[in-house]
């Protein structure tokens, strides 16, 4: 049900994009659309890093994974249990970078003698890797859209990614890598009933928005291909506020700007959000110095406590019974 | 022959636990309410506990009623305790936000490994929350409803929370797995802090609340009575080894505050790992001091609200003020350290009033301690033991075939992984490690901490505990690992129904037991007896290690091979 929801409003969209262009609505789908879009994402992004900004960080509670710091023959681990600010800055990086904790994941079996065994299972993390890294190059693709001239480290990553040079147009790695593995991911939320069974519209809504974008794009640089001169003049235009809609372009691109706008004005609503906030994660991002330093909760309040004068009021005599020393005689 | 209860790990057969489906069912989450069979829930928290601890909605109710007597304006209550939260904890807001439901850390929840049960995978744990987070307080939620995943907050909901989120042990494992360390403790914390505001808690943590309150410890000992418990102890002692210590109570001036968690102060093996405390201090001569006030290291609080950390934990430096003393030594527990190591300082301290922690024996500055103050007895004991100043025969452990469970809470809160592991191997010659994917960060929890450890939560505990269980009995069969050591006061009390039941035949230990029987004490009469006053295997005839092994090998029929995965 979930799934389909999500299947049918991408497709809805998409269709919307390319007919609403198709019906003269270019500068609605080409101006107006993406102006509210950016708007959405940047205002939106801001708002949420915002928010999280401003909620305090009132303990320090990072899970640590390795080895503490303490005597000093017995060696840390830097980067799983950090101490200082630098071994957190590799930790993150990892994490960011490398999915580092995903890294880890295994596959738990129970068996019928009730042994239960482990395994690794790394597809995940390489599907997730695939699909992030190839839809980061992609970005940083799309930036020869945006300015004149194209910067040479932009050049050269076209290069790179168009190692496997079939013939013309040049193949890129990515658009092929970028599909297959939202597919990888979609197809794996479908196949495994855990996962189906948490899957919400928010989970099947993104990845159907990429492939839709993946799929849109790959259509309009290898089949029907679009004329980037207009494109760019497009881009261009909105970018120094002086917007025009060139006659050249082609419905499909329409509706592929279309699902890309609605993929900016959904991200900071969402759970895409993550991009942001993987950096805010206090169980990873906090140095494990808990009793080497104080850490100060901003929000502190006094709280009612058992006063030891309390305490020997209601217990004086059996202490004093039991020649356990008190206070007041 | 009487039947068990369900209270009893007798009335579970295990085919039936190892039955597990885990294919969800066909119903959504959403619409599956919650199934409240006996041995899985755990009993409310009886009114006069919450009064003595000044707590909203004292009442007595059962979890079976349909009506929980919750204030008229439960609902309202609920919200703004949600609102509240989501503006004073990060971790709160941003784990609501940012979870993608890619179901990595699903399989690594131990209730759902054993159970089988969807609502225990930590993410779906998270979504009973996050889906009224959606509904009250995100733009998409308000606007869509059911399609983003949103719902309404209704008495069903509570119930639901009641259930599954005294069906986390706080254990941290998850958030090892997961990609934005999302911990699902953390949010279980929350959940628990909202039902507080209803009343609603277990009896199995408020009462030991209300208990520490009041006397200092949650077995709610009282001054008279810990001297008591502590003077048996020294008998039991002096009868294993000939010395008579002393107990030195709430002795102002003393160098040292020594806390424990109050598991120690009862039945076996936590009175062992108390005494081998005492015995260890007075071997060395350390100048320290008990505390009837602050008799309990472990805070109940954890598993209740972070108010309540604060409100027991205050004792610890208040009593170390009073007294005088110059640093706090603590003893060997899970929840105590996640406590004074991630929670204290910030809570109750800085204790300025103390002293850098340093060894008065080898000199060393414990500088990981030097605000907080507080030093782990397996910090200390390592240091003492790495410059030779304990006289140690492990032959004496050569019966002994350890493996190691680390605590979710040392592990994860804190990272203290080498220092016990120094200690077992410097006092037992037979240590052997089991499976890498259950030990140190990734873990097991015993299945019965952050207040699930009560005997009518018996299938969700033995649940729980399988794949703890089923790793104990890996090392029994490969290495004839007959002791599992715990530095967790609560693993010394549950984990002896985890092995009974998944590993017969391995018994508990702390680690302090295991280096004060391998202590030679000055002036120690022949130890023949450990400190469970059971004769040692192989000691009255000859003390060689060889003898030792081949007793084993008699006595448990089993082919046994030093070495193998022992981790040096
Ligand atoms: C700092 C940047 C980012 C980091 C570190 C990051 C990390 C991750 C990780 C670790 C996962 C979990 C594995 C998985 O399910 O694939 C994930 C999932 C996901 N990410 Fe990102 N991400 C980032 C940026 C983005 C951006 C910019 C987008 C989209 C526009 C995005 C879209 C997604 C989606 C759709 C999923 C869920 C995939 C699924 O359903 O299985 N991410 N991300
Ligand atoms: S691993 Fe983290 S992001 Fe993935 S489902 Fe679990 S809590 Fe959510
Ligand atoms: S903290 Fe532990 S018990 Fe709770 S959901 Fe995570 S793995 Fe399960």
């Amino acid at each position: 049900m979930n799934v389909f929801i999500s299947l049918a409003a991408v497709v809805f969209l998409f269709l919307a994009g390319l007919l609403g262009a198709g019906a003269g609505l270019d500068a609605l789908f080409g101006i107006v659309i993406p102006y509210i879009a950016i708007f959405l994402f940047l205002g939106g992004l801001i708002y949420r890093v915002m928010i999280w900004a401003n909620v305090p960080v009132p303990f320090r509670i990072p899970t640590t994974s390795g080895q503490e710091k303490s005597l000093p023959w017995i060696k840390q681990s830097k980067l799983d249990n950090p101490s200082s600010t630098l071994g957190v800055i590799g930790r993150m990086a990892l994490e960011i970078l490398c999915f580092r904790s995903l890294l880890k994941n295994t596959k738990t079996e129970l068996h019928e003698d009730g042994h239960v065994a482990y395994g690794s299972s790394l597809w995940l993390w390489l599907g997730s890797m695939a699909f992030h890294w190839s839809m980061l190059i992609i970005l940083l693709r799309h930036i020869r859209l945006f300015i004149e001239p194209v910067p040479g480290a932009i050049t050269f990553l076209h290069k790179l990614d168009g190692f496997l040079q079939i013939g013309a147009p040049v193949f890129y790695v990515t658009s092929f890598i970028f599909p297959i593995a939202l597919l990888y991911l979609l197809f794996r939320r479908l196949g495994d009933p855990k996962l189906r069974y948490i899957s919400l519209v928010n989970d099947y809504f993104p990845l159907f928005l990429l492939i839709g974008v993946g799929i849109s794009g790959f259509w309009l640089r290898y089949i029907s291909k679009t004329d980037i001169a207009s494109v760019k003049e497009l881009t261009v235009g909105l970018m120094s506020f002086r917007p025009v809609t060139p006659a050249a372009i082609s419905p499909l691109f329409y509706g592929h700007l279309f699902l890309v706008c609605v993929l900016l004005g959904y991200f900071p609503f969402s759970k895409l959000v993550h991009m942001a906030g993987v950096f805010f994660s206090p169980t990873r991002n906090l140095a494990n110095t808990n009793r080497e330093a104080h850490h100060a909760n901003p929000w502190d309040y006094p709280v009612k406590v058992h006063t030891y004068e309390e305490y020997e009021d209601e217990f004086r005599e059996k202490m004093k019974a039991v020649g356990i020393p008190v206070e007041k005689e | 022959m009487t039947m068990a209860k369900f209270d009893e790990p007798g009335y579970y057969k295990h085919e039936d636990l190892l039955k597990v489906d885990y294919h969800p069912p066909r119903t959504g989450w959403m619409d599956t309410p919650v199934d409240f069979r006996p041995g899985t829930y755990i009993y409310p928290g009886k009114a006069k506990n919450l009064k003595y601890l000044d707590l909203p909605n004292p009442r007595n109710w059962a979890v079976t009623d349909e009506d929980w007597k919750l204030q008229e304006n439960w609902k309202e209550i609920v919200l703004d305790g949600m609102a509240e939260r989501l503006r004073r904890y990060r971790t709160f807001r941003l784990f609501m936000d940012i979870c993608v439901r890619c179901g990595a850390c699903a399989d690594k929840c131990h209730f759902f490994i054993g159970g089988g049960d969807p609502k225990n995978m930590p993410v779906l744990r998270a979504e009973l929350l996050r889906s009224i987070y959606r509904k009250d307080f995100t733009a998409l939620g308000k606007i869509l409803g059911k399609i983003a995943g949103a719902r309404e907050l209704t008495y069903d909901v509570i119930k639901e929370w009641f259930y599954y989120f005294y069906q986390c042990t706080e254990c941290r494992r998850c958030s090892v797995f997961c990609p934005y360390g999302i911990d699902t403790a953390e949010i279980t914390m929350m959940g628990r802090e909202l039902l507080g505001l209803l009343g609603l808690y277990v009896n199995w943590a408020i009462e030991p609340v209300a208990n520490c309150f009041r006397t200092g410890n949650h077995l709610g000992i009282p001054p008279h009575g810990l001297l008591d418990t502590l003077e048996f102890m020294v008998d039991d002692i002096e009868e294993a080894t000939g010395i008579k210590v002393d107990i030195p109570m709430n002795k102002k001036g003393a160098e040292v505050l020594f806390v424990t968690p109050s598991g120690d102060y009862v039945a076996e093996p936590g009175i062992q790992t108390c005494m081998s405390y005492m015995i260890l201090f007075n071997e060395i001569g350390l100048d320290y001091t008990w505390s009837t006030y602050a008799s309990e290291g472990g805070n109940f609080g954890l598993f209740t609200s972070h108010e309540m950390i604060k409100r027991l934990n205050a004792k610890i430096y208040a009593e170390a003020k009073r007294l005088g003393v110059k640093w706090i030594l603590g003893g060997e527990c899970g929840h105590m350290w996640r406590t004074m190591h991630q929670y204290m300082n910030t809570v109750n301290g800085p204790p300025d009033f103390l002293e850098v922690p340093k060894s008065p024996f080898t000199g060393t500055v414990f500088e990981n301690a030097r605000s907080a103050k507080i030093v782990h007895i397996m910090e200390f004991t390592a240091d003492l033991i790495k410059h030779g100043k304990l006289k140690l025969d492990p032959s004496r452990n050569d019966h002994i075939r350890v493996t190691f469970h680390d605590s979710c809470n040392t592990a994860r809160g804190m990272g203290i992984l080498e220092e016990p592991r120094y200690v077992m191997k410097s006092v037992c010659n037979n240590f052997f490690e089991m499976p890498e994917n259950t030990i140190r960060e990734q873990t097991f929890c015993c299945g019965g901490g952050a207040g699930l450890g009560t005997d009518e939560n018996m299938e969700m505990r033995l649940r729980g505990g399988l794949p703890r269980g089923s790793a104990v009995k890996y090392v029994q069969e490969k290495y004839g690992v007959n002791q599992l050591a715990a530095m967790c006061a609560i693993d010394r009390a549950t984990l002896i129904t985890v092995c009974d039941y998944w590993a017969p035949g391995v018994k508990v230990t702390g680690i302090s037991e295991l280096v004060a029987n391998a202590m030679i004490l000055k002036g120690e009469k022949k130890r023949t007896k450990n400190l469970r006053l059971e004769t040692i295997p192989g000691a009255e005839e000859e003390d060689t290690a060889q003898g030792n092994i081949e007793h084993l090998e008699t006595i448990e029929g089993m082919h046994t091979t030093k070495g193998g995965s022992s981790n040096e």
